[in-house]
């Protein structure tokens, strides 16, 4: 009698079938509503308004009007760059060297020429999200894990974890003192992967802060780079919000530290970069890491075989950030729109009895509704969010999806819309609010 | 505690090398018709730079394009933004019936089923982490692709398992063959998750005949495993037979209600048939949704620039352009072909009779002072260093057997072709067996002394300009 084998077929890997992918969480059911019920000042004025997606928008006509004038930057052959046949071919994981010296330019300037940047040390890369994660190839081991401070962005539960296998452990972050990191919380992270025998291999920072739109202090920089140096471990410094501080002195880039500091330890400091915040550019997929460490970057350099950027596009942008008149004036225009736009939905947020973290950088505020919490809960929050969504219309991000340790927190995005759908959005919370005071004793 | 992970300390990223010898030569003293005519000429990069004059006049005829112009308007802010990573969905439909094209439009394709990445180097490593677990393992036909060392393994934790193929019957894929690379990966425990094809083939530069694509679908069948053609060369078929695209004969031979059908990937890019490598146009085409859900996921960690979407959109969404262009370069590709077939047959070399790719699969067996891969990187080397030549060994390519060369032709002008093949006749004129032998005695000594120096220096991670990223 013949033995029947039973075919087994080969499903997909681990990694496909898991949800560490995070878009299974009700974040994205906020644009699944936004996507079936678009806001438009025309066609559809009582529709969702946006204001999950941190966007720059406020720029584009002086990166338009520099295109309007630099046809070269699209177009091929003249004035010394390369011609097209060069530039299509060239796929060199070291990237465009005017490219490349153009980006550690502009760097240079948003930091007001206190740090210097070597071109040789940028390494290309498609996008922050293809930066991060590739960072945490380099630096860590599956199950290893990365202390981030809370609240964070909650991409980076996919960029860190998903395909990497490593861990992030939150370190809490409190309201009472503005949310910055303190060497005390520093430590209780630390000590709570110790007790899970998992390996902590460094640090993950943003600056200026996604959610909370505010720079961190140059002394809390100090204390942070302290602990990675005791610890032996090592920082990221994802300073893809550095063009959008409101005021360039208000900004301290770790480079700064680093640099004040002689550059000790400084082998153990990577920064993060990219032009989809301050320029506005999120389609075009431009990333770079900026490492202090050789082997980090000879390392990265090779593994951005994987999400190398389009040539076409490091030919324009070599064009233009090499452009020292374009640049010097966005970088300032850019910093002076944020900051009306700014104080525009913080002070239509005070009038209606709304109060923000104080902030100074980045496309978004930090808001506190916490009093309109039933009960200092994270479902009493998403309540609060869905009631938002769907009755007032506008799609803001809960802190629980930033993983915020404090019921009640709201990142609001500012600058992906007019100043026309930022007064509409505004007047929509201004009568909710008027209608909570009124039913103010009414049950849920 | 050491600082960097397992996978920043490996060598799996595959630097090889042989590989980044010839580089590196070619590097310090590139040959160039003016300024350094007894440089050493590069025949180990496989680009297509035939067709370049057709791309230009396109692009200058529609300004538009690169302009982001839509019939005149700008769209400027629209595409800056747009980092979705469904991807454009003009620049999606205009890629699917490119690749239908290509494929005599026998076979039709769903651009919903299509998901774009930064190139086909992206794409195969990204359905590798959709398909296959650490440690799990892929079938390759050997001699293969060498970045596939790294594409597939690197960052996954996966392994490859070669299916020896023999010169005896054209490196051709057979059942017995298949059968054994499975039972090797057994013996050495290890799970294996699907068969990966190159089709046409790099190195060889053949299209896979019917038969092995029917065997390949068989033991897939049968072993219940998946299986990826890369079809990134499948626009460069320049002679018949013509190619014949998996899909076809899933559709042919009734797999399409069967398990197998969702278990067949298709990756492609425009690095090879358009010759825009530095545009990082690569994509994955699955019959199965949750491979298209998770690697449409996976491709926020390399999309491709809006810019360059739309840009080729456009370009492929032109008709007149694509029939125009896929038959001219396939003509130029087939007289550079020729060309350099002949200009070895004078130098008494054979290569593989091969009907597609930017390169030939070249014999040089007979030149070898012994049948060993020892022997075959003597005369690569000599090839590199005294005739002026950079190719790729076999040995590069996990080759079987010694003596086997790849050599690229599409990537220079005719008459730097031309002075390469002059080069390699004078060669062999000039050396005879025994010769080759003496000569690469002495050089063997000195081989020793320098690549201890070499690989030390090598392993050193200083910054250097040196290193490149290895083409295909």
């Amino acid at each position: 009698m013949a033995i029947e084998i039973e075919k087994s077929i080969v499903g997909l890997s681990k990694i496909a079938n898991s949800n560490t992918h995070g878009e299974d969480s009700p974040y994205f059911s906020g644009w699944k509503a936004y996507d079936e019920d678009p806001f438009d000042e025309l066609h559809n004025p009582c529709g969702v308004i946006q204001m999950g997606l941190a966007e720059n928008q406020v720029s584009f006509d002086l990166v338009e009007e520099y295109l309007g004038k630099n046809g070269e930057a699209i177009n091929y052959g003249s004035s010394g760059f390369s011609s097209f046949k060069e530039n299509a071919l060239f796929q060199d994981y070291h990237g465009l060297f005017n490219f490349r010296k153009a980006m550690a330019n502009f760097m240079e300037k948003i930091r007001g020429g206190r740090a210097k940047f070597n071109p040789d040390r940028v390494v290309i890369t498609a996008g922050a999200t293809a930066a991060n994660e590739l960072l945490t190839f380099i630096l860590a081991d599956p199950g290893d894990a990365l202390l981030v401070p809370t609240p964070y962005y909650p991409g980076f539960d996919r960029d860190l974890r998903w395909r990497t296998g490593v861990k992030i452990i939150p370190i809490h972050c409190e309201s009472s003192n503005n949310f910055q990191v303190t060497p005390q919380a520093l430590e209780l992270a630390y000590e709570e992967a110790n007790s899970k025998k998992i390996k902590v291999r460094g640090i993950l920072i943003t600056n200026p802060s996604n959610p909370l739109g505010a720079t961190i202090q140059r002394s809390n920089l100090e204390e942070i780079l302290d602990f990675a140096v005791r610890k032996n471990i090592h920082l990221v410094s994802d300073e893809i919000y550095s063009g959008s501080a409101f005021c360039s002195s208000e900004f301290v880039s770790i480079a700064e530290v680093l640099d004040s500091r002689k550059y000790v330890d400084s082998e153990r400091v990577h920064i993060v970069y990219s032009l989809s915040k301050d320029l506005g550019l999120p389609g075009f997929r431009v990333g770079t890491i900026y490492s202090f460490n050789d082997l980090v970057v000879t390392t990265a350099r090779r593994m951005s075989s994987f999400t190398l950027i389009s040539s076409q596009t490091q030919h324009l942008l070599a064009h233009m950030l090499s452009d020292d008149d374009f640049t010097g004036n966005y970088i300032k225009t850019n910093r002076d729109r944020l900051k009306r736009r700014y104080e525009m939905i913080v002070d239509g947020l005070k009038r209606s009895g709304i109060e923000c973290l104080k902030g100074n950088a980045g496309l978004f505020c930090w808001m506190n509704l916490s009093q309109l919490l039933e009960k200092p809960t994270m479902e009493c929050e998403l309540k609060l969010w869905n009631k938002i969504l769907c009755e007032v219309k506008l799609n803001i991000s809960p802190g629980s999806s930033c993983h915020c340790s404090e019921p009640g927190w709201f990142r609001v995005c500012f600058a992906n819309m007019s100043e026309q759908t930022l007064e509409i959005a505004l007047k929509r919370l201004h009568n909710f609010m008027q209608k909570r005071t009124k039913d103010s004793y009414a049950v849920e | 505690m050491k600082m960097l992970s397992e996978k920043a300390t490996c060598n799996s990223h595959g630097q090889d090398s042989s590989y980044f010898l010839g580089w590196q030569e070619y590097e310090k003293n590139p040959y160039d018709e003016i300024q350094n005519p007894k440089g050493i000429i590069q025949m180990g990069l496989a680009e297509n730079q035939l067709s370049f004059d057709l791309l230009e006049s396109w692009l200058a005829q529609n300004p538009d394009a690169a302009g982001f112009k839509r019939n005149g308007e700008s769209i400027f802010r629209e595409l800056a933004l747009f980092q979705d990573y469904h991807g454009l969905p003009a620049f999606k439909n205009a890629m699917t019936k490119f690749m239908s094209e290509i494929r005599g439009n026998k076979v039709s394709f769903d651009s919903n089923k299509l998901v774009l990445t930064a190139g086909a180097t992206s794409a195969n490593e990204t359905l590798m982490f959709c398909l296959a677990d650490q440690g799990d393992a892929f079938l390759l036909p050997t001699p293969y692709y060498p970045g596939f060392d790294r594409d597939l393994k690197w960052r996954t934790g996966a392994e490859i398992v070669p299916i020896h193929c023999e010169s005896s019957n054209g490196f051709r894929i057979t059942k017995s063959a298949l059968e054994e690379a499975y039972l090797d990966a057994k013996k050495r425990n290890l799970r294996v998750k699907g068969v990966l094809v190159t089709n046409p083939s790099n190195p060889l530069g053949t299209t896979l005949s019917r038969k092995e694509l029917e065997l390949l679908l068989t033991f897939v069948d049968a072993k219940g495993i998946h299986l990826i053609s890369d079809e990134i060369y499948s626009g460069t078929v320049f002679n018949s037979p013509s190619f014949i695209s998996v899909m076809e004969v899933l559709i042919e031979k009734n797999y399409m209600k069967t398990d197998v059908w969702e278990r067949v990937h298709i990756v492609y890019s425009l690095s090879k048939d358009l010759g825009l490598p530095g545009f990082r146009i690569g994509a994955i085409y699955s019959n199965d949704e949750m491979v298209v859900s998770a690697a449409t996921k996976m491709s926020s960690f390399g999309l491709v620039s809006s810019q360059t979407q739309y840009l080729l959109s456009c370009m492929l969404s032109d008709k007149k352009f694509t029939k125009k262009y896929l038959s001219e370069n396939q003509k130029r590709l087939k007289k550079r072909h020729a060309m350099i077939v002949k200009g070895l047959q004078n130098a008494g070399i054979n290569c593989l009779e091969s009907n597609a790719g930017l390169f030939c699969w070249v014999d040089m067996r007979h030149l070898l002072s012994s049948n060993t891969f020892d022997a075959e990187m003597d005369l690569w080397k000599k090839i590199v260093y005294d005739v002026g030549l950079n190719i790729s060994p076999g040995s590069s390519c996990h080759c079987s057997e010694p003596g086997w060369f790849r050599a690229c032709f599409a990537n220079m002008s005719e008459d730097t072709l031309n002075l390469a093949m002059r080069r390699i006749k004078d060669f062999v004129k000039s050396t005879d067996t025994n010769t080759i032998n003496e000569i690469s005695h002495q050089n063997q000594q000195q081989t020793n002394a320098n690549s201890k120096k070499k690989a030390f220096s090598m392993w050193v991670f200083r910054l250097s300009f040196n290193d490149r990223q290895r083409e295909r």
